[in-house]
């Protein structure tokens, strides 16, 4: 795995026995000894502590940069206050996802959390279309989810401030500045927190010697967000589908919608607002399979149990260990896309019934 | 105990063979979510894809080692597939096959050889 990039945290994964695999150009744990489903349960229990440094941070500085990237993201960027954050992804002239992201007005500059895979990608693309794009490198990311995350973070950084979901603030602790937000890809009330590279390791060992804090692997990672119903680009939303096919009209400020002060003016605009007035041909759903058995990603989905031609596919599928039970994410036909809609998926030649089901699967535990 | 290339394990119980899982194999796995067994009486030959199982990480087969008649599968693990990862060796037993001969099982490796073999 020479040609793999390594986080700030390389050696402490490999000193708590995590084991590694690629992932998006960087060797990455995707579960440590505890195992992916202890890691979940744990996550969900008390806090779990993830090496999210492979994603991109970008900070957007000038006069005109939230102007900027509103012409890049269908999001309401300049009525977004200052400390706070927003969910939004850029789009292509199809009306595509080409990835999506956090953005957080810190008051003289806006920052980003791009996702590792596309980051390259997305800085260029920022590049192309504004002056001011800088890419931070010298800062780790690290992710602390679940119920004891706030009180975890205290402890290690007793000047937090009292914030809530979506809040960014900048805190002075041990470890040097942390750029902390209120949130994350797990479901659960928790922070992201942006750590100098230099104490990175330090302040993780801190919060891991916590007795509520284990180290969770890629593997929990992705089990924990498709409970919450958050997608994976790259599985659930690409550059081939839109905001509206994939369910994310929640995302885009009436603002940028048809009718609103700034309305269209992004990539894919006439595409994206023609589908929120008329609707889009497939819908992202939420699948509960009847039996046991998981419908992994590009399991076909038939409206009957003999239909010839699918009217869907998997994009995403595992077992919930806090559902305790096997869940999937879909693109179907927008006609069968309404929850408590039966449908089957073909599992080794087998059609295995399955409910459309709103997501998310585990109700989020934010703290608004 | 004797063991196949495909981290099978193999003892003799009477007239049949009672084949379950190795350690290693459930450690590799990581932790099971879904076993579906065959069903008794299916008579199965050797290389035969005949149970399913899945982890947290993918969904992968097992083969018949041998040919012969199920006559018995573990309903526990169906109930409960952690416990495979819990006790591979012992309550986490698949299926009973009944073989012609039960000599069968020294085709396959010892422990020691097993050993060598998973590393």
């Amino acid at each position: 795995m020479s040609d793999l990039l390594r986080t700030p945290l390389f050696d402490l994964h490999l000193e708590l026995g995590a084991k590694m695999v690629p992932f998006a150009g960087y060797e990455m744990p995707v579960q440590y000894p505890l195992g992916v489903m202890k890691e979940h349960l744990h996550t969900r229990a008390a806090a779990g502590l993830f090496d999210v440094s492979h994603m991109g941070q970008v900070i957007l500085r000038g006069a005109d940069a939230g102007a900027q990237l509103e012409a890049l993201i269908p999001q309401n960027v300049l009525g977004l206050a200052e400390g706070r954050q927003r969910y939004g992804f850029f789009t292509n002239d199809q009306g595509g996802i080409l990835d999506d992201l956090m953005f957080a007005n810190r008051g003289d500059h806006l920052l980003l959390v791009v996702n590792a895979a596309n980051k390259a990608a997305d800085i260029a693309h920022l590049k192309a279309h504004m002056d001011g794009v800088q890419e931070i490198t010298d800062r780790a990311l690290l992710a602390l989810q679940g119920p004891a995350a706030e009180e975890a973070l205290k402890t290690v950084a007793p000047a937090l401030p009292e914030m809530k979901f979506m809040d960014v603030a900048i805190v002075d602790s041990p470890y040097g500045e942390l750029w902390v937000s209120r949130s994350g890809y797990t479901g659960e009330d928790g922070f992201e927190i942006s750590v100098p590279e230099a104490t990175a390791t330090q302040f993780a060992r801190d919060l891991i010697a916590l007795d509520a804090v284990e180290p969770i692997g890629l593997g929990a990672r992705d089990s924990l967000r498709l409970e919450a119903g958050l997608c994976l680009h790259g599985n659930d939303i690409d550059a081939g589908t839109t905001p509206i096919e994939g369910n994310l009209l929640w995302a885009i400020q009436k603002t940028r919608r048809a009718g609103g002060e700034r309305a269209g003016g992004f990539p894919g605009a006439e595409i994206i607002l023609d589908q929120i007035a008329n609707g889009a041909p497939r819908t992202r759903v939420g699948l509960s399979p009847e039996g046991r058995a998981p419908m992994r990603a590009h399991t076909l989905i038939y409206a009957t149990e003999d239909a010839a031609d699918p009217i869907g596919e998997v994009t995403s599928g595992a077992f919930g260990p806090t559902l305790n039970a096997p869940m999937s994410m879909a693109y179907v036909a927008t006609e069968f896309a309404a929850a408590g809609t039966r449908l089957f998926g073909d599992v080794r030649g087998k059609r295995m019934p399955v409910q459309v089901v709103d997501l998310p699967f585990v109700p989020n535990t934010f703290k608004r | 105990m004797k063991f196949t290339e495909e981290h099978e394990w193999l003892e003799i119980e009477g007239d049949l063979l009672v084949v379950g899982i190795t350690e290693h194999a459930s450690h590799q796995l990581g932790d099971l979510v879904f076993v579906e067994l065959p069903d008794v009486g299916d008579e199965v030959e050797k290389g035969d894809e005949i149970v399913v199982i899945e982890s947290v990480k993918a969904a992968s087969d097992i083969c018949a080692p041998v040919d012969g008649e199920i006559v018995e599968v573990n309903q526990d693990i169906v109930d409960n597939p952690s416990l495979v990862n819990e006790d591979p060796l012992g309550a986490a037993w698949f299926f009973k096959i009944k073989v012609e001969d039960t000599s069968v099982i020294d085709g396959f490796m010892s422990a020691d050889e097993y050993k060598d073999y998973a590393g």
